[in-house]
């Protein structure tokens, strides 16, 4: 029956279409015995940098209706304690593990990739474009076409791994983020990231969070997300992960049908920790209901 | 003098558990203060005092999108009933306050390092100090020293901004041997913070030796106990509270500042705490 569900991202096999989001999920430790790793398409880890980062002050969270913004900066251990402790626990579990990369630098990225890139046990990177870009007044890599292709390109050079940049929708044109991508030898896109927004108290008159920006995620962003997900995979020939707040089956089938061909799950992780188990019993029981004789039958049919 | 070494906060829970527990009572306890017995056997039979269980507190929908995380008041091993008190605060607890007997909830546990109790008895008392609704989880906390060492070694301080804020009086007082309590406003007990009366304790020679320190309340509170016990050389563990999203550790929204030898880092108080060493605590 679990082959009815198996797909392949940039010659990565997943057992399903289902994976983690990167930055809600650790790096799987965290909710074990919650979900069966081995159910699960693929982990997408904690963006993973080449020395440890501190990030931001808190507060680091503010809650928004139906939604969340996050403005963790990032923190992780580093480069080193992903290949020490952290790959070698995942390399247990039958699920394809995907890297994502952050750095402040061009050359930080571009390193990251290159340390990863004979490792046994990563099926892919996922490049995180939407760090500051310490050397260019902290801008987003993923906002500026130009960055984004030195970035994507200097990666393609470092590694010969499955690469997949991950799109930030803070762009007036993300079909065009898509394309440069493209150009620079991305073999896959996963899209969206979070949307930049803020929250003020009007009691304190401050800004909820230390970071007074911060990332908008969950079932608010879904529509932007998805629409974003249905231009840019009318408009690439590479295939594309589709997330934004999806929290059940049904959410789920609608990145399908608009044409991504696997979906991340993040959010939800934190509403529900058997999200992912649900939508993945809810994607077979649609595919009964409808008499689909597999998933990739309905990748991108939407009439 | 010189402190006993740290006991050190206890060990996360092997297994956390996503339970349905069944609603058994839901009351209001006090103005805007209620008490909320779940079924939750599974849960119970793991939890220690000091831990948390994040609480789903909306039955459908995504407003608001976010569980809660509440200290667990007392687990009761027999019979697999574990009690939350809670301040009806914002939008979270205002679902929560809906929910009837019957209902299921979903809810995640136990979660996070709580209060480190010794495994074995070293003579020294327990001074146990709660503010406002911080008294919730020292309730649990207060019944296991009991248990272990009995109620003649445990003293609790409590205090309120006023007399009617002061919660759950009665089962503290059967459970501890000394119970007292402080009011900003003087209008119960002693008039002034809770550090003034631990000073009391300590100088009067209440207590039968220098004490473990188990605290929990806002975070000035937590701020001016952890400094007394500094002064003092005494163990002293603190519960904090951060705003947070997952509750297991993955998201990294909760933490605090940390000690990391002469600089700082940031640790999530899900999973690192919610119970820390006082001394390894940067107060902002």
């Amino acid at each position: 029956m679990a082959s009815r569900l198996s797909t392949t991202i940039a010659g990565i096999e997943l057992k399903n279409p289902v994976m983690v989001a990167s930055g809600t999920f650790g790096y799987g430790k965290e909710y074990q015995g919650l979900v069966d790793l081995n159910r699960l398409g693929g982990i997408v880890t904690k963006g993973t940098s080449l020395e440890p980062w501190l990030g931001n002050a808190p507060d680091r969270i503010a809650e928004t209706p139906s939604g969340m913004l996050n403005a963790i900066g990032l923190q992780n251990d580093g480069i080193d304690s992903l290949l020490a402790d952290k790959l070698p626990w995942l390399r247990q579990f039958d699920t394809a593990v995907i890297i994502n990369v952050v750095g402040k630098t061009v050359e930080e990225y571009a390193e990251v990739a290159r340390r990863l890139n004979d490792v046994e046990g990563i099926a892919g990177l996922e490049i995180n474009v939407s760090c500051p870009n310490v050397k260019h007044g902290g801008i987003a890599f993923g906002t500026d076409c130009e960055l984004l292709g030195t970035v994507i390109s200097a990666v393609r050079e470092a590694t010969t791994l499955p690469l997949i940049p991950k799109l930030s929708p803070n762009v007036t044109d993300i079909v065009r983020m898509a394309k440069v991508c493209v150009d620079c030898g991305a073999d896959a896109l996963s899209l969206i990231n979070t949307l930049l927004g803020t929250s003020i108290d009007p009691e304190t008159r401050r800004f909820r969070l230390a970071n007074i920006t911060g990332g908008l995620s969950g079932p608010a962003i879904k529509p932007v997300a998805l629409r974003m997900v249905w231009q840019v995979a009318q408009a690439v020939d590479v295939p594309v992960i589709g997330m934004g707040g999806i929290m059940t089956a049904d959410d789920a089938l609608e990145f399908l049908l608009a044409g991504a061909t696997a979906i991340q799950v993040g959010t939800a992780n934190f509403v529900n920790p058997s999200a992912t188990m649900e939508i993945i019993d809810g994607l077979e029981a649609y595919l009964d209901r409808h008499g689909v004789g597999h998933i990739s039958e309905i990748v991108g049919t939407v009439r | 003098m010189t402190a006993s070494p740290s006991t050190g906060t206890c060990t996360q829970s092997a297994e956390i558990l996503q339970a349905k527990c069944r609603v058994l009572e839901h009351l209001e306890r006090a103005p805007g203060i209620r008490r909320l017995a779940l079924d939750a056997p599974r849960i119970v039979s793991q939890a220690e005092p000091g831990q948390f269980v994040h609480v789903l507190c909306t039955p459908s929908g995504y407003d608001p999108l976010l569980r809660r995380p509440f200290s667990i008041h007392y687990a009761d091993r027999d019979t697999g009933k574990m009690v939350l008190v809670y301040e009806v605060r914002g939008r979270g607890t205002k679902a929560l306050a809906e929910r009837r007997p019957g209902e299921v909830i979903d809810v995640l546990g136990p979660l996070g390092r709580g209060f480190g109790i010794p495994e074995t008895d070293d003579g020294r008392p327990f001074l146990l100090i709660g503010g406002g609704i911080g008294v919730v989880p020292l309730y649990f906390t207060a019944r296991t020293l009991e248990a272990r060492f009995g109620a003649d070694r445990v003293t609790f301080i409590t205090g309120a901004r006023t007399a009617s804020l002061i919660l759950c009086q009665p089962e503290f007082e059967k459970h501890c041997r000394d119970y007292h309590v402080c009011t900003d406003d003087g209008s119960a007990g002693f008039h002034g913070f809770v550090t003034g009366r631990m000073c009391q304790c300590l100088d009067a020679g209440e207590m039968c030796a220098p004490p473990i320190i188990y605290a929990c309340g806002p975070t000035p509170m937590l701020k001016a106990v952890s400094k007394l016990a500094k002064e003092r050389n005494l163990d002293c563990q603190v519960s904090v509270e951060a705003k947070m999203a997952c509750g297991v550790g993955a998201c990294l929204s909760c933490v605090i500042k940390v000690r990391d030898g002469d600089s700082f880092k940031y640790v999530r108080s899900c999973h690192e705490g919610p119970v820390f060493d006082a001394g390894e605590v940067i107060w902002e």
